[in-house]
């Protein structure tokens, strides 16, 4: 029996909390996420708001689950856009090499040059802001870290003897990539992926919080977040718990990416 | 089958360009076995390379020509050269270790060149084929390793599998590049075992190389002795053993460890 795996296991509880909310935020919220109740404005905890009112008096615990999902949503999409396109850049140049390789990987890294959320602010100045450009501009600004790691990772298998073999057995370029090469990239590829999806969620949060993310009166954690600041002393549970659930999802899947490296 | 006419090999990566194989030239028939000797850097493995074809074309020219049942390899589209690799070239590398790809499991392995050649074989079929090729390979428990991750098998069983995938679709020419080397000497001595049953059974032919003659001795008829890229001598195995021509040649005899009695094979 193997020692147990702590990160793992506090991971998977982490996470399946959050997916857990944001599952039950898609069919249920205690109340409407945007109705305003003026009577609740800035109320503490009760037992009727068991999170709270924000300064319109809408319920904050329906806004976390709302906000979760659309934040969670974000993220997943940047980083599936993310790691495609990145997987098909670092598959061919790291593949091929030779003239195509030293093009595209320049220009990755003038993209890498840039810090990922300044990358995303030029590219919403350009988009517009909203929901959709926040995934395309957070997406383009993802691909360059995935390329280079799936990159290194196909020079490294492409001169193994088993894919002189499978080319050898006849196998053409396309099949050798992905059929014979891909799967090796999958340990280095999966946290990359689970740490990139970290990485998205704040950049998701920051991006609302600087108002150019998701639009009021949707609710994401970031939002929430920067709509609270002016609140700060005099409702401190508006901050507190879009700052909870940030804290609890970008921590959950640092664990279970920590965990499943381990083994 | 093979005729291999006045090959050269030159890298052209570096400034000055480095001929690493010149004039050498091959004739092999239908299950001839033939070895091919030499030390280190001689050029027996790029020979062997750009015989099956895995020469990159850019960083290095070749001329002569390598004829292949009549299609010229050097020259021959590549979708041709494709048809060919795996059917009928088959090839067994030195080192078992990285030979085998660590995330699919064995069976999948061995039916690779069987799922490329023979895509209308059923999924049956490939298996009855694959395990066929298995058991010809003197594998124990063929059921088990053909559903074992190469991490799970040694490294004589390694290299048997090597030769079932490099079988599978019964090539004319087998190209063992140094397969024993990476093995202890018993084991080295079954794989030649079976090199020799599989060469008697199926008619392939095979190109052995190898740098250790007391294994060329053992099973080919014919031998090429190669340094710093040209052939040194050529001959029949009792020819070459009994009367060297060559100062290198004789070299190479006179380095092989004795053994009071060496076995029989």
């Amino acid at each position: 029996m193997k020692r147990k795996n702590l990160n793992f296991i506090l991971g998977s509880i982490l996470t399946g909390i959050v997916l857990l909310v944001v599952l039950a935020g898609i069919f249920y919220t205690p109340y409407d996420p945007t109705a305003m109740d003026n009577a609740n404005k800035l109320s503490g905890v009760s037992l009727a708001h068991p999170f709270g009112c924000d300064n319109f008096g809408r319920d904050i615990l329906s806004r976390v689950m709302k906000g979760s999902g659309t934040t969670l949503f974000v993220a997943l999409s940047t980083v599936a856009i993310g790691t495609f396109f990145g997987v098909l850049l670092g598959a061919f140049t790291g593949y091929f090499g030779g003239l195509l390789d030293e093009v595209l990987m320049r220009i990755i890294d003038v993209v890498f040059a840039f810090p990922s959320i300044l990358l995303a602010l030029v590219f919403i100045s350009l988009l517009g802001p909203g929901k959709g450009n926040v995934i395309i501009s957070l997406g383009i600004a993802f691909i360059p870290s995935f390329a280079r790691i799936v990159r290194s990772e196909f020079i490294r298998c492409k001169n193994m003897d088993y894919v002189k073999l499978a080319r050898l057995a006849g196998a053409g370029h396309l099949r050798i990539m992905f059929v014979h090469i891909l799967p090796n990239t999958i340990s280095v590829l999966v946290p990359a992926v689970m740490i990139g999806f970290n990485n998205a969620v704040l950049a998701e949060a920051g991006m609302s919080y600087l108002g150019i993310g998701v639009q009021p009166p949707d609710a994401s954690l970031g939002r929430m977040l920067s709509e609270a600041q002016t609140y700060i002393f005099s409702a401190p549970g508006f901050a507190l718990f879009p700052g909870i659930f940030i804290v609890v999802m970008v921590l959950g899947f640092s664990l279970l990416a920590e965990g499943l490296k381990r083994d | 089958m093979l005729d291999v006419i006045d090959l050269n090999l030159e890298f052209h990566d570096h400034l000055v360009p480095e001929t690493v194989v010149h004039h050498f030239n091959l004739h092999m028939q239908e299950g001839d076995i033939v070895g091919l000797v030499g030390e280190s850097g001689s050029g027996k493995s790029m020979t062997a390379l750009a015989i099956a074809g895995l020469l990159r074309r850019h960083d290095m020219k070749k001329t002569g020509q390598i004829m292949f049942c009549g299609t010229d390899l050097l020259t021959c589209p590549r979708n041709q050269l494709r048809g060919y690799q795996g059917d009928d070239i088959g090839i067994v590398f030195q080192e078992p270790m990285t030979s085998l790809n660590p995330v699919y499991r064995i069976g999948w392995q061995v039916e690779e060149s069987l799922r490329i050649h023979r895509p209308s074989m059923s999924r049956e079929d490939r298996k009855e084929k694959a395990m066929e090729m298995l058991r010809a390979v003197e594998l124990p428990d063929p059921e088990r390793i053909y559903h074992s991750y190469p991490h799970e098998i040694s490294g004589g069983q390694r290299q048997r599998v090597m030769i079932a995938a490099a079988m599978i679709c019964d090539p004319k020419l087998l190209i063992a590049d140094e397969p024993t080397t990476a093995l202890d000497v018993t084991v080295q001595l079954a794989i030649v075992k079976l090199l020799k049953k599989l060469n008697r059974e199926k008619k392939t032919g095979i190109l052995f190389i190898s740098h250790d003659l007391s294994l060329v001795k053992r099973l080919c008829e014919r031998i090429v002795v190669m340094k710093d890229g040209g052939i040194v001598e050529e001959g029949s195995c009792d020819r070459i053993f009994k009367a060297p021509k060559e100062i290198y040649t004789q070299n190479l005899i006179a380095a092989i460890p004795r053994c009071e009695k060496p076995a029989e094979v």
